[in-house]
């Protein structure tokens, strides 16, 4: 998707003293993403934890809800920290990701994980294979919106 | 000089040259790193933060450590594999990076640490028990130092890639 509308925002974004700021200032964008790529370890190795306790492979002698609890707080306190560090790396470059074909399917793999995530509680093996495999998508589609 | 030599060589057998040539092929292999990077980063940081006493205290050590090394041993021959095949497409470049090279000091300490703490300290694991949550400081203290190296691995592996001007030209 890309719109002319889009096509303005993304430029009128890039001309914003904080768009500047960002481009001016080389160290901003490699550290915000170090910081990006951190945070993402934090969710897939707690989605990974999660989903192999529910597929029954790792720490089946603990109830379920014990791992949730360990768990899943990680995932929901760490997105606000993607989001954060996301949008730095968008307002730095905004056209490099808004009118991305790949940021798009990037965002659309992502509601799909946080809904998917939300329902980690249940015992289902579905749900445990489809949640990994949507992060693990978001993973590549985020490295590869610097391809396109 | 010898070395220079040998990356050279690396540089110029297929499957170095198919990499660097392909213009998906890189893509591809780096995604696979970064995901495999992130499991093994992820899943140490779970270990680590059990050793300092910060999350996970309601698992004994020893078992929480059982339940997460065989992904971080996996996710990290998987790094290897996808590393060695990135570094081979621009090997002399790689090596030549003060970035690329603080990595790999990182990663070797990252190593040292982790043997010291299974040599030493770590051999008494088992008696960690979930109460008393505690663990021993030079326990705490492997762990932190595990956490800060393997962090400066990925902060000195995303400067790689903003500092190599070489092919390819992505960052």
């Amino acid at each position: 998707m890309r719109t002319q509308a889009l096509d303005r925002f993304c430029s009128w974004l890039e001309q914003t003293p904080l768009s500047q700021a960002i481009q001016s200032a080389g160290w901003v964008v490699p550290t915000v993403q170090t910081i990006h790529i951190l945070a993402i370890a934090a969710v897939l190795s707690s989605v990974l934890m999660l989903d192999l306790r529910l597929l029954g492979i790792v720490g089946s002698d603990q109830p379920l809800a014990r791992v949730t609890n360990r768990f899943r707080p990680v995932i929901w306190w760490t997105l606000p920290i993607l989001l954060a560090t996301g949008v730095v790396m968008i307002i730095g470059e905004p056209a490099r990701a808004l009118a991305n074909p790949v940021f798009q399917l990037k965002m659309l793999l992502l509601l799909a994980a946080i809904a998917v995530t939300a329902g980690l509680h249940k015992d289902s093996r579905i749900i445990a294979i489809l949640s990994l495999s949507l992060w693990a998508g978001i993973v590549f589609a985020g490295r590869w919106i610097a391809y396109y | 000089m010898e070395i220079d030599a040998l990356l050279r060589a690396l540089e110029a057998t297929g499957v170095a040259a198919a990499i660097r040539e392909n213009e998906s092929l890189f893509p591809w292999i780096e995604s696979l790193h970064v995901l495999a990077i992130t499991l093994v980063i992820g899943s140490i940081a779970i270990v680590d933060l059990r050793l300092i006493g910060l999350a996970s205290l309601d698992r004994a050590a020893a078992r929480l450590t059982s339940d997460v090394l065989p992904c971080t041993w996996a996710a990290f021959a998987g790094a290897v594999i996808t590393g060695g095949l990135l570094f081979s497409s621009n090997a002399f470049n790689y090596a030549h990076n003060s970035c690329f090279q603080a990595k790999f000091v990182c990663l070797c300490l990252a190593g040292i640490n982790m043997a010291v703490f299974h040599l030493g300290v770590g051999r008494a694991i088992a008696h960690w028990g979930a109460s008393p949550q505690t663990t021993p400081l030079p326990a705490r203290i492997a762990g932190a130092a595990s956490l800060l190296l393997w962090i400066g691995v990925v902060a000195f592996g995303r400067w790689t890639g903003f500092t190599l001007h070489a092919t390819p030209l992505v960052s």
